[in-house]
């Protein structure tokens, strides 16, 4: 063990910095790009650079502040004979001027990015893509996640199938807790709450699978609240929709009830019918769930659009 | 004697004498202190109330398909409540102008006339209450109701409590007599029962006058 | 008779809180074995546990919140193994209900029972002395509040032990709080809990508010006050204008779980959106309780240890004053994604990044002070040197998450925890061990040892670093938060250095406690005769160590800011002064009693006991009552005994 003397006065001998800058190379090559850093669509995309560049720029102060703090703790120690020392008070104006404008101008920047980001990048603006968008409405569960396809019919948990290069727009709600629909590689996340719609819009360039989970804490389960989106060819995408016609059972107010009952680590299933408008009834809680159904299963609220 | 310049530089050393304006006098006296600690308190509920008030705003049309204000509020009795209280603010007013100038007889009149007009409006709110509930437009009927009960009921309580302090400082005016520490907190109290004045003002305007005209 | 409470209540089945439970018990009753054998009793009761001196509650504060410093730290320890181990098809050893209910505490406790007690603790010890006064505006207010804090921290241990704590996270948010998903005890401890010792930090912060405006020693004017007065101003500002929202928040959330309303429920009417919009409408503003008063320190602390006044006194109190006031317009920023809508989004965002303004003008401030000074490694300083690089860091990935987009793909995710941990460690934590190395020679007359301070100080940071640099990375590869099951073992291996980090932690926390415990065998080698052992510049180092109960024997005359470096400079010759009798607030128990009664009010309501809630309730404002009734609180010191004690000095 090295002489704990050394480590108790600073400044840290260039030495044992050599160890734990190996160990973080060792473990960021042992990284390969993954959620965030993997972007699969053009939020996504947009939203990692946004990343980069709020990084980037803030780097440009951030960077030399740490430098000239170890730098100022390190030149003006008492010991050291070299350095000038001038202890009266001192005030200058110029140097107040410079202190108030970095971050200012630092923040002016940030700002139009955040407006101009912000903007761009509403979770509920539609995408333009090649082809008509695919509407997918999305149910948080105790604890799975339904996937409606309104306009094809069939209904699928744990598991997102969509369409390469299609505009995804995702009408959300949850019948039970706050929940949070997120797929790291596609981009944004949005709240799911219950009696409330919330609306986001995503596309997948790429065939792949890509996790996705729930980011907002909604109880015992919530470890196991993962499900996968597969963008698949266009083509494939119609012959699941075939398969998913073709097998199963269909769900209605009986077996939405059966599904609503929680349950975790639910395995990826589809349902071959969906009861219509199903999304806007449980949106109305005339479908009850047995969660809540001893208190307030009489009364409905009004369809609010979620947004604060 | 250096002289301090209108830009106070507070390197430049100011003698105590000359900085006694800006702030520089000392301790402040304990009656001044007092009624300031309450000032920061009445603030303070304030902001409670601004909360609540809140919370009934974002609430008041969430009626769940049951009864609205306009439905259930009876402006006659809110008119005869809203008066009981303006009254006592006014008899409180002249109560502890009373206390200052040293007559107990005059101030125990006054607080009894508080007491009664602020019991009567206590009275007539638990009445409209126990209406409201046996209507079946109880706080437990829908968001909206719950924001009402809350917002005017919590006003409720502070009524009541300040009843129960008048009746206390009344006892203690009688066992010490009107003292320095007496008097402060009986200027707290007016502060206080003035204070719940101005939120029963809000509470009038924004949800019983707007209830019921929107 | 007993409401909803039973023998079922207590978890004999379970091994972990059932150990802890031991453990506790046993030191608990070995500390009280201990003061019972040694007589020490009548001076507890008469000098501490009654004691309405600003400096016995700081200090009482302060061992609060640093024994909740270990109970929250078992909490997180107990989180990173259970994240270490739980990978791929192992389940790990805490159960999800556990595993809940643990970092639903953990959080509770280090920001209600740890961070807000060691702030108030020092801002209660340090202000009025720096303030050149004898003790705060409302000393008897004051003892209630520290009693009322310790009643919320006795009702969250219980939970441990009686019933469960909330599974819900600190925020609570609903309907998951509601009784629809959170019928049990749980919640109800989290609320009765903090909405009690909520009201003694709001009695708190009306103090010092009044102290700080209208008690201050003559020629105190306001541009003479300490960088840390103001920061305490600035604190307890924040406390009278936000605490009392969190007061209504809890109120509702309770009156929807007890009573049947419809606040934040799913139905009926209910609105979750407004819990979370009033929860963070308190919760921005107390993120900048916390940090402000940090601030002050360092302000104190670096300036001392650079040998320097601090550079722009002026600019830096714009600066505290300014955050004061924007801290209430970015609330939002705590949840972009509940989809408010661009324009929303846009200008919460905007104005979050505008608080980085007055911060950076803080921290190039502080480095302006270090340059051209004469700087001295003591503890504290090696405290503000950490704090200003780790801070640093923690803001840029604070002003990245305040762009509403970058926010869409990284809230609630690791890369937060991380965020919040790296501002509340490098910056709160570090000012409040940095405050408590450099104020403690003034409380206890004997200083710190310095190489466990400085040993404390490397595991703190090193530790920090390699606990939470893991979840950064972890984060922006797709990790949430508040998970008890890892999904992806690719993590492991950055999971694992978080868990070093942590008991690297631990070592720092350990080294805590050697320097406490060899400083006080130490203490007649180190103790601190003149009153100002680090050369100091403010008023609370021209007392002796520790003062004496009224502090200043005549109040001191300000004529400049760091008015005893002013004093030193001027090197005024001692003159006899005139002693005059000076008047004590007389100790009360009111505090101590009227907490008790807390506390039983608070246990009955929770569990449902309503006719013994009713009766701590009125027993509680009859001790109120009953400690107004006496007017004459007052005792005398003449001015003969004054006299005798300063030449003891």
């Amino acid at each position: 063990m090295r002489n704990i003397a050394s480590f108790l006065h600073p400044p840290w001998p260039s030495r044992l910095l050599r160890w734990p800058v190996a160990g973080a190379a060792i473990l960021l090559a042992s990284c390969k790009p993954a959620g965030v850093l993997d972007p699969q669509g053009p939020i996504s995309s947009a939203e990692r650079l946004l990343l980069i560049n709020s990084t980037a720029i803030m780097l440009v102060v951030v960077v030399p502040v740490i430098v000239a703090t170890l730098a100022f703790a390190w030149w003006y120690r008492s010991s050291n004979t070299h350095a000038t020392r001038s202890l009266d008070e001192s005030y200058e104006g110029r140097v107040e001027f410079v202190v108030w404008s970095i971050p200012a101008l630092t923040v002016i920047l940030l700002g139009g990015v955040i407006w101009i980001g912000s903007h761009q990048l509403d979770p509920r603006a539609p995408i333009s893509g090649k082809s008509d968008p695919l509407r997918v409405d999305v149910v948080a569960l105790d604890w799975k996640w339904l996937f409606i396809y309104p306009d094809r019919g069939i209904a699928a948990v744990n598991q997102l199938v969509i369409p390469v290069g299609t505009p995804v727009e995702f009408r959300l709600t949850s019948a039970t807790v706050m929940n949070s629909f997120f797929v790291p590689q596609l981009g944004s996340q949005i709240y799911t709450m219950g009696g409330m719609t919330t609306h986001l819009s995503l596309l997948a360039d790429q065939p792949g699978e890509y996790p996705g989970f729930s980011a907002n804490f909604s109880g015992d389960g919530f470890s196991w609240m993962r499900f996968v989106v597969k963008s698949v060819t266009v083509g494939d995408f119609n012959t699941w929709l075939e398969q998913a016609h073709g097998t199963g059972s269909g769900l209605d107010a009986a077996s939405y009830a059966e599904l609503a009952k929680p349950s975790r680590d639910v395995s990826p299933t589809t349902y071959r019918s969906v009861e219509p408008k199903l999304f806007e009834r449980i949106l109305d809680k005339t479908v009850t769930s047995p969660r809540n159904a001893t208190i307030g299963g009489a009364w409905c609220p009004p369809l609010r659009q979620g947004g604060g | 004697m250096t002289i301090a310049t209108t830009l106070d530089r507070t390197l430049i050393a100011v003698p105590t004498e000359l900085a006694r304006g800006r702030g520089g006098g000392g301790p402040a006296p304990k009656r001044i202190v007092v009624a300031f600690g309450f000032w920061i308190f009445i603030l303070s509920d304030m902001i409670m109330f601004s909360a609540l008030f809140a919370a009934y705003a974002v609430m008041s049309g969430n009626t769940a398909g049951g009864p609205s204000g306009a439905e259930l509020f009876n402006l006659r009795s809110v008119f005869v409540e809203t008066m009981c209280l303006l009254l006592s603010s006014y008899t409180c007013g002249i109560g502890v102008l009373s206390a200052e100038r040293r007559q107990p007889t005059l101030f125990l009149i006054f607080a009894a006339f508080t007491f009664v007009l602020g019991a009567a409006f206590l009275f007539i709110e638990v009445a409209e209450f126990a209406g409201m509930v046996a209507k079946g437009a109880g706080p437990w009927r829908s968001g909206f109701l719950s924001a009402f009960f809350t917002l005017v009921g919590t006003h409720g309580v502070h009524v009541a409590s300040g009843l129960i302090a008048l009746v206390y400082l009344v006892a203690q005016m009688i066992a010490k007599g009107l003292r320095a520490a007496v008097l402060r907190r009986l200027l707290c109290w007016s502060l206080f029962w003035h204070a719940l004045d101005i939120v029963w003002v809000g509470v009038f305007t924004l949800v019983y006058l707007m209830g019921v005209y929107q | 008779m007993l409401g909803r409470l039973s023998w079922a209540a207590i978890p004999f089945n379970e091994p972990l809180p059932m150990i802890s439970m031991a453990v506790v018990l046993i030191v608990i009753l070995a500390v009280l074995g201990l003061i019972t054998a040694k007589g020490w009793w009548p001076y507890l009761w008469d000098e501490w546990l009654t004691s309405v001196d600003h400096k016995r509650i700081g200090v009482m504060y302060v061992v609060l919140g640093l024994v909740m410093l270990l109970r929250g730290y078992s909490d997180a320890i107990m989180m990173r193994t259970q994240q270490a181990i739980a990978v791929g098809d192992a389940q790990g050893y805490l159960p999800p209900d556990h595993y809940d209910q643990i970092f639903s505490a953990h959080g509770t406790i280090m920001i209600f029972f740890v961070a807000m007690p060691l702030v108030i603790g020092l801002m209660n010890f340090v202000v009025p002395l720096q303030l050149g006064v004898r003790d705060v505006a409302f000393p008897v207010l004051n003892s209630v509040s520290f009693w009322l804090t310790a009643t919320g921290a006795l009702l969250i241990n219980l939970s441990l032990v009686i019933g469960n704590f909330a599974r819900t996270g600190w925020m609570n948010y609903p309907p998951l709080s509601e009784l629809d998903f959170s019928p049990d005890v749980g919640v109800d401890y989290y609320l009765w809990s903090l909405q009690i010792s909520g009201i003694g930090t709001l009695l708190t912060g009306i103090n010092f508010v009044t102290t700080i405006l209208k008690l201050r020693a003559p020629g105190m004017t306001y541009f003479r006050m300490t960088v840390f007065c103001w920061t305490a101003l600035a604190s307890s500002l924040l406390i009278v204008a936000a605490f009392p929202v969190l007061t209504a928040t809890f109120m509702m959330l309770l009156l929807d779980r007890y009573v049947g309303m419809h606040f934040f429920t799913n139905d009926a009417g209910g609105n979750q959106m407004m819990y979370v919009n009033l929860f963070w409408a308190w919760g921005h503003p107390e993120v900048y309780i916390l940090i402000l008063p940090a601030f002050g320190i360092f302000s104190e602390v670096v300036a001392n240890f650079s040998g320097k006044g601090l550079f722009s006194y002026r600019s830096m109190v714009w600066a505290t004053l300014a955050i004061c006031i924007l801290s209430f317009m970015v609330w939002l920023h705590h949840f972009f994604t509940m989809g408010a809508g661009a324009n929303v989004n846009a200008f919460f965002g905007i104005m979050s990044s505008v608080i980085a303004v007055p911060t950076g003008v803080k921290v190039f401030n502080w480095l302006f002070t270090m340059f051209r000074g004469r700087i001295v490694f003591r503890t504290p300083m090696l405290f503000a040197i950490g704090f200003i690089v780790t801070f640093v860091i923690g803001g840029l990935t604070g002003v990245l998450l305040a762009v509403p987009p970058v926010d869409f793909v990284l809230h609630n995710s690791a890369f937060l925890v991380a965020h919040f941990h790296n501002v509340i460690i490098g910056g709160v934590l570090f000012g409040m061990l940095a405050g408590i190395n450099y104020w403690f020679p003034k409380a206890f007359g004997f200083t710190l040892d310095e190489r466990l301070g400085k040993a404390s100080f490397w595991c703190w940071l090193i530790g920090f670093y390699l606990a939470f640099t893991p979840l950064y990375a972890l984060g922006l590869v797709g990790m949430t938060r508040r998970l008890e099951h890892i999904p992806d073992p690719s993590w492991r291996p950055l999971l694992l250095v978080a868990e070093a980090g942590a008991i690297v932690i631990f070592c720092g926390i350990l080294c805590q406690v050697a320097q406490l415990y060899v400083s006080i065998r130490a203490r007649e080698h180190c103790r601190d005769l003149t009153g100002d052992p680090w050369t100091g510049r403010t008023l609370e180092w021209s007392t002796c160590s520790p003062p004496p109960a009224y502090n200043f024997a005549v109040l001191p005359k300000v004529e400049a800011i760091d008015a005893f470096w002013q004093m030193k400079r001027t090197a005024r010759a001692p003159m006899q002064p005139a002693y005059q009798a000076i008047e004590l607030p007389r100790n009360s128990p009111a505090g101590f009693v009227t907490a008790f009664f807390a506390t039983v009010m608070g246990f009955s309501l929770i569990w449902h006991i309503w006719w013994l809630a009713i009766l701590g309730f009125l027993a509680a404002v009859i001790v109120v009552l009953m400690a107004g009734w006496s007017i004459d609180r007052e005792e005398e010191i003449s001015a003969a005994e004054v006299a005798q004690t300063e030449r003891v000095r």
